[in-house]
């Protein structure tokens, strides 16, 4: 019976790694909702518990590809390879409407900007502090700390390795965790009151869950101004991260 | 047909990667530089050509948003086949450039926000996307 079963899901990879996402997706909701009242956005819960299995699979297996590397959760690794990863982030572009982008003007391309520019250089600098020292693993945690999305782009791209990519990725997580929780609480000290504030809000404080949920849990009506100029965010910084910012880095540290 | 809007992203994400190879090459690096960047730029700029010229039935704009909306899944997926075993070696490194990156951008907007003059009349809320597939996506 169990030989059967182990042998449907390791034949079917990954039609069983759709499910098994869509489990993690459908727990980590019902804790967002149940355990934390909304506050920790559902999507960065699944995360943390995609990164603790993939903690699980690195212990039990002692290979470098998490959940992979175990034969039952092989197709993990073609779900969450480069190219679906790829594919799905380009789609999200998709959403972007181009017109209402307009509107946020100059203070939304300056706040994406140096939403972009700061983390960048804050992570590069705390990955040298620890040690890394390297321009690519620089590179790679500090765009990171840009999002965790632009973290593991730039890290396939300029070739980092598996661990500074999952460095970079918790650092991304850290920092949108902190933004979703950290958003009401600081709500009075950032003047989050404006359609304009929210706009450059969400170009410093990137990661569209951070900002979509620190917004949603501060006032409803700034939710869509927020996250609009945050979808550009990703954009922004895989664009830069592998290219202007990894060519500085480099200059920098040779 | 719903694959046109899949054919479409597919075409834009492999123009992408090409271009971005290929601006790798000329730059003198062995990288692809920006390609992902430079795909979501095209798959904009179809879009508005395409709806300026209503050629882009609702059909066809799911065979895009579908992959849109599995966006926050594959991120799971990723997430699940990282090397967490190595990276936690690095321990405090995600927690501190977090915990820095977050107070300084604090700060800045902060700034940023004291300089807004006056009162702004509140602007009619923007429609964000009409795409059901991501009404709880994000």
């Amino acid at each position: 019976m169990i030989d059967i079963l182990e042998k449907a899901a390791v034949h079917n990879g990954l039609v069983a790694a759709f499910a098994l996402v869509g489990l993690i997706v459908l727990v980590s909701g019902q804790i967002s909702r149940h355990l934390t009242f909304g506050r920790v956005h559902g999507s960065a819960i699944a995360i943390v518990i995609g990164l603790a299995l993939a903690y699980w699979g690195g212990k039990v297996s002692g290979g470098h590809k998490g959940l992979a590397d175990l034969s039952l959760f092989g197709g993990i690794g073609l779900m969450g390879g480069a190219m679906l990863r790829d594919f799905a982030i380009v789609a999200t572009a998709f959403e972007v409407q181009a017109t209402e982008a307009r509107k946020a003007g100059l203070i939304g391309a300056v706040s994406l900007l140096l939403g972009t520019v700061l983390p960048f250089i804050v992570g590069a600098c705390v990955a040298r502090a620890f040690g890394y020292s390297d321009a690519v693993s620089m590179t790679t945690i500090g765009a990171g700390a840009v999002t965790y999305i632009v973290g593991p782009v730039t890290g396939a791209a300029i070739g980092a390795s598996s661990d500074v990519m999952a460095l970079s990725i918790a650092t991304g997580l850290v920092k949108a965790i902190a933004v979703m929780v950290g958003t009401p609480i600081a709500a009075r000290f950032l003047r989050l009151r404006t359609p304009r504030s929210a706009m450059v809000f969400g170009g410093l404080a990137g990661t569209v869950s951070g900002v979509s949920a620190g917004l949603a849990a501060t006032d409803r009506k700034l939710v869509p101004y927020g996250a609009l100029v945050a979808t550009f965010h990703t954009g922004l910084g895989c664009l830069m991260g592998p290219s202007i910012l990894f060519f500085a880095t480099k200059a920098l540290v040779g | 047909m719903i694959i046109y809007g899949t054919a479409l992203l597919a075409a834009c994400h492999l123009v992408g990667i090409f271009l971005g190879d290929l601006l790798g090459q000329a730059l003198g690096v062995k990288t692809n530089v920006g390609g992902v960047g430079i795909a979501m730029l095209l798959l904009i700029v179809a879009r508005l050509y395409m709806q300026q010229r209503q050629i882009l039935p609702k059909l066809t704009e799911l065979g895009v948003e579908y992959w849109g909306a599995l966006y926050i899944p594959v991120v799971v997926a990723m997430a699940a086949q990282q090397d967490m075993v190595a990276a936690l070696r690095g321990g405090p490194v995600a927690l501190l450039a977090a915990a820095i990156t977050v107070v300084v951008c604090a700060g800045v907007i902060s700034v940023i926000n004291r300089s807004e003059r006056g009162a702004h009349e509140p602007a009619p809320v923007p429609v964000l996307h009409d795409n059901p597939l991501l009404a709880e996506a994000e």
